[in-house]
């Protein structure tokens, strides 16, 4: 039943919004993203090895490091939630990966039957395809997470617990598991499929470190997902006003668990990618790492009241913290320095954006 | 309305009432609805205004009674069930997110999707081209790309609206549409109205501003103490009878 048109709509009172006025031209993110140009002309020009491909790798391998679980993170602040359990996460999903990949290498347990036996010579061999370990040990370690990523979306979306708390307490609970399980030591890839995961966790690929490669692909994901789904405009929505989105119709319930089960497996790959680099996965792996990922959310445009974020502004903090500690070696400044000024960047891009939509 | 008797009413309330335990919110309400037609429902706080509202919207079941929309007996039990026959509801908070764009907001829940093998993606262009027509039907100056944070009371009133016409509802329900904008918005909103009207929509609309009623309403009804104590054409009746039915002074007309 379509209305005719008598004339077609004139906008004689209402303006065109300027083309810098909106997109990313008007969100903390752009303005960032300037500072961060900025900070890489003045340090190719304070120290010469910033730009050397050394440097660059390493630095891209770095922010790799955390970028995959901010990126986790931004999904939960854009709903208006928040995960404190990402760090926690990280370490346990690492731990029960590199557990179960031991377990399944040794020849003469339950499970490792299955997968390895022990040749005449006394040397382990496979019974299957090779690299077989190495996707079971993963898919493990990341079945944790979406476990726990579970429970944290229940909390919060059916029992309606406060975001704050529920992940507060599942930092808690999922790190006390970790000691629980390694006993407090912590637990070290091995067996036959150990070359593999080191591969696959920190080698390279045509000079590109694999993290790197990782996080690019996911990063695509994710802003193909947020802007071009109807997943990702309901994440949007919820974050804008909750009520209105479940007035309109939205799963909000489903959406929230989605979003922190998100949260969790991104974490929890950010974690076997990490243990990958350390070669183990201790107990007290990626302490206080929440910390560094919500402030590098923060930092790139991620309101904490939510509806507001994406994937440019999660990889945006990143490079900035990690460049800002790479200058500081660099430039020979003591390190300890490097925490006073993350918490001045976050302040101060927080308080740009503030001032730019006062004055709009 | 002419020839008003041999038009089925899309809406049509025989005896209902509702109790919330001990507390009787509505008693034997009857009401009729007309397409086309714009009725003001009125009444003091607490008079059964909203629960009426709500069980027309489907947030609570009745306790007795039956209501038949366009000359079938519906039973909701979920908001969506009344919205899929064609029964929409303007929140008087409008229930808009703000960082989202206009046509985003308008399409919000039942978004356009075009299919690329196994993943559906957005039709943003058919959205807007589409969000656009509406506007352009209710005559009002918002562009569907613009985020609605950015919008004056009667953009983010038109862009509410322009939800409900999405499903080619037939009857929609305003809730205090005009109780937080300004004068010149008011008269947008009323227009919107109009708009509806003139499209065979049914409009109910609740208020507590008379001049509004006045201005846009064919027939007023109004509640007090969970009854329906009057239901007469406007040009039948004044803003001071209004006044005195609502508060009690006059007990019925």
């Amino acid at each position: 039943m379509a209305m005719p048109l008598e004339s077609p709509i004139s906008f004689t009172n209402v303006g065109q919004i300027r083309w810098w006025q909106r997109g990313i031209f008007a969100s903390q993110t752009g303005y960032v993203l300037l500072a961060l140009a900025v900070l890489l002309v003045i340090m190719h020009f304070a120290s010469p090895y910033f730009f050397t491909e050394g440097n660059m790798q390493n630095v891209a391998k770095n922010f790799s490091f955390i970028a995959i679980a901010t990126l986790g993170v931004t999904f939960v602040i854009i709903t208006g939630g928040i995960d404190l359990s990402v760090g926690s996460m990280m370490c346990f999903s690492a731990m029960i990966t590199s557990m179960v990949m031991t377990e399944l290498s040794a020849p003469g347990s339950p499970a490792g039957s299955l997968f390895v036996h022990m040749a005449a010579d006394g040397k382990t061999v496979l019974a299957n395809v090779p690299g077989l370990i190495l996707v079971v040990s993963i898919l493990a370690g990341l079945g944790v997470a979406l476990i726990a990523g579970l429970v944290n979306g229940f909390c919060i979306a059916v029992l309606g617990l406060s975001p704050f708390v529920t992940t507060l307490g599942m930092l808690s609970i999922v790190r006390g598991l970790g000691y629980v399980a390694s006993n407090g030591r912590g637990s070290f890839p091995g067996g036959p499929d150990a070359d593999y995961f080191y591969a696959a966790t920190s080698g390279d690929v045509l000079g590109l470190p694999v993290p790197f490669i990782y996080l690019v692909i996911l990063a695509l994901a994710m802003a193909v997902v947020l802007h071009h789904t109807s997943f990702g405009r309901h994440v949007f929505a919820l974050g804008g006003n909750e009520k209105a989105a479940e007035l309109t119709g939205i799963p909000v319930v489903r959406v929230k668990i989605e979003v922190y089960v998100i949260c969790a497996l991104a974490a929890g790959l950010q974690g076997i990618i990490i243990s990958g680099w350390l070669g183990s996965a201790p107990a007290n792996m990626a302490t206080s790492y929440e910390l560094n990922v919500i402030a590098a959310a923060v930092i790139g445009g991620a309101n904490l009241a939510g509806g507001i974020g994406g994937p440019l502004g999660a990889i945006v903090g990143c490079v900035l913290l990690e460049v800002i500690r790479n200058g500081l070696v660099l430039a020979q400044v003591s390190s300890y320095w490097q925490q006073t000024l993350v918490g001045v960047i976050i302040i101060l891009a927080v308080l740009v954006d503030r001032i730019r939509s006062r004055m709009t | 309305m002419a020839g008003e008797a041999t038009i089925e009413p899309v809406l049509e309330l025989t005896g209902i009432g509702k109790e919330f335990g001990a507390i009787r919110a509505l008693h034997e309400v009857d009401l009729q609805v007309f397409p086309g037609e714009v009725v003001g429902l009125m009444g003091d706080n607490g008079a059964g205004k909203s629960t009426l509202v709500k069980i027309i919207a489907g947030n609570f079941r009745p306790s007795h009674g039956e209501i038949r929309f366009a000359g079938n007996a519906v039973h909701f039990s979920r908001p969506i069930d009344a919205r899929g026959v064609g029964i929409e509801v303007v929140y008087q908070d409008l229930a808009l997110s703000d960082n989202l764009t206009a046509a985003a907001n308008v399409f919000l829940g039942r978004e356009l999707k075009r299919k690329f093998g196994p993943i559906a993606l957005l039709d943003h262009k058919a959205m807007a081209a589409r969000a656009l027509e509406l506007f352009g039907e209710l005559r009002s100056e918002t562009r569907p790309d613009d985020l609605v944070k950015q919008m004056s009371g009667g953009q983010r009133q038109a862009v509410a609206i322009a939800r409900t016409r999405l499903s080619n509802a037939r009857l929609v329900m305003m809730d205090e549409p005009t109780a937080a904008i300004s004068v010149r918005q008011v008269e947008q909103v009323l227009g919107l109205i109009h708009r509806l009207k003139e499209q065979g929509v049914a409009v109910m609309l609740i208020s507590h501003r008379m001049p509004d009623v006045f201005a846009v309403c064919d027939r007023v009804v109004v509640m007090r103490r969970g009854e329906k104590r009057a239901d007469k054409p406007i040009h039948q009746t004044s803003p001071e009878e209004i006044t005195a039915l609502i508060t009690g002074a006059k007990e019925a007309a």
